[in-house]
């Protein structure tokens, strides 16, 4: 006993230090840790309030580029849907019909903080549980999408962007619908890479790729970038495609957060098939 | 003594939000993300205690993944770090031992003496930060190079802010 007391006292230094650092690892792998540490969303309420004065005050800086991008989305959708426009209003419009159920909400919310030179960047939105997010919901913007809601607390949500490395979006080649998996590799903002995509598919240079409405956090359709360079690796059974985003997260800050009004159902569906 | 401790928390708040709300927005590209906050750590009196060393060094990484939303990454590395200081300022010290009440910065121990033991820090803490941040060996260079990058973007950083926060000797 006397010489373990003798040990502990001998190696303190050594002793704290496994002490704080197997700590540290442990809140690495607890990927919800910031759900659960009241302490960290406490402090996440602090950084949210600072990051919104820093937006207010640099908001103005690039109004007019944003006005433009929204005011040539709002144009397209115009010129396609005339029923959509309504999703686009800072409240969430349910539409009411008998033959078709709306099954995706859009929610306006303001970017507040955002990286893109991480090799794992999140995106800090306005708006959170009290407006109606729930982690899991996609979000998109104008030019296409952003990533996922990660982290929701009372008034702000944090978003995983599509820029992080364990965001997996399935994503399909417009022309033909073949599927395969966007990942980003860390280097360069504007452009990712979608694995897994079968040879048999059409793909070209300049194709558009879009969401693929598989898995439930984003509707299909949604544009997520080009064809810029594809290839089969040696070896491989499936091409990589370098895409380039058409979303440029370095100039984000309007975006719609997308509910899946049928997660629910979906979930429940998922449940019975796990039991 | 107690001027000293109020010196130091105005460096931490400093360099802290510095970071969090500076640094973290500036992206000059190529791969860059320095992490100028290391100063604190790094220029901590010779003689404070190793444990107070290292719980500093705790609670900054936790600060600066709230900031970074990257739960254990910057807590890790700095408690680490916390752990090497002593090590290396044992390997490092000059032959008659260090100086009472000087402090681990440029003008206390020579440009040489500061840029090598910055420099063995920041490498060391960069790469941690990197490689958990990605937490696999895959793309292995790429990480690489953002450890090389972003290092030399805070040694650079590091060196210039010493100058703005300590006065010379003969001055003070």
């Amino acid at each position: 006993m006397r010489n373990l007391l003798v040990f502990l006292v001998k190696r303190y230094f050594f002793l704290l230090f496994l002490f704080l650092e197997s700590i540290s690892l442990y809140f690495l792998v607890q990927k919800n840790f910031f759900q659960h540490a009241t302490a960290v969303s406490a402090a996440n309420r602090l950084t949210g309030s600072l990051f919104k004065v820093k937006t207010d005050l640099l908001e103005y800086l690039d109004l007019k580029e944003q006005n433009k991008i929204l005011a040539e989305k709002l144009a397209l959708t115009f010129d396609h849907d005339s029923t959509s426009w309504l999703m686009y209003t800072s409240r969430t419009t349910p539409v009411n019909d008998t033959m078709y159920r709306q099954r995706f909400e859009y929610l306006y919310a303001l970017v507040i903080d955002n990286t893109v030179t991480e090799r794992n960047n999140y995106i800090i939105l306005d708006r959170g549980r009290l407006q109606g997010v729930k982690p899991d919901m996609g979000v998109v913007c104008a030019s296409g999408i952003v990533g996922i809601v990660r982290e929701v607390s009372d008034n702000y949500c944090m978003v995983m962007s599509v820029l992080h490395k364990d965001s997996h979006i399935s994503a399909s080649v417009k022309k033909d619908g073949t599927f395969g998996q966007l990942s980003w590799d860390g280097l360069n903002y504007r452009v990712a890479t979608l694995t897994d995509l079968p040879t048999h598919s059409k793909i070209a240079l300049g194709d558009t790729l879009i969401t693929s409405g598989l898995g439930d956090a984003f509707p299909e359709g949604i544009v997520v970038g080009t064809v810029k360079h594809f290839e089969k690796k040696a070896g491989d059974k499936t091409y990589t495609v370098d895409v380039e985003l058409s979303t440029d997260f370095r100039k984000l800050r309007h975006v719609f957060v997308v509910e899946n009004l049928m997660r629910d159902e979906l979930d429940s569906l998922k449940l019975k098939m796990v039991k | 003594m107690v001027n000293d401790v109020v010196r130091q928390i105005i460096r931490f708040l400093l360099l802290v939000l510095g970071q969090g709300l500076i640094l973290k927005n500036v992206e000059p590209g190529f791969l860059i993300n320095p992490f100028l906050y290391i100063l604190f750590i790094l220029q901590l009196p010779f003689e404070t205690p190793p444990w107070m060393v290292m719980l500093i060094a705790f609670f900054t990484g936790i600060c600066i993944d709230v900031f970074y939303s990257s739960a254990g990454v910057h807590m890790a590395a700095c408690t680490f770090i916390a752990w090497l200081r002593p090590n290396i300022l044992r390997f490092m010290a000059p032959r008659e031992g260090y100086e009472f009440g000087s402090q681990p910065t440029m003008q206390d121990m020579g440009r040489a003496w500061f840029i090598t033991y910055a420099t063995i820090i920041i490498v060391i803490h960069h790469f941690i930060i990197f490689y958990l941040e990605v937490f696999s060996l895959h793309g292995f260079f790429a990480t690489f190079l953002r450890v090389i990058v972003s290092s030399i973007a805070t040694l650079l950083l590091v060196i210039v802010t010493q100058f703005l926060m300590y006065r010379t000797k003969e001055s003070t």
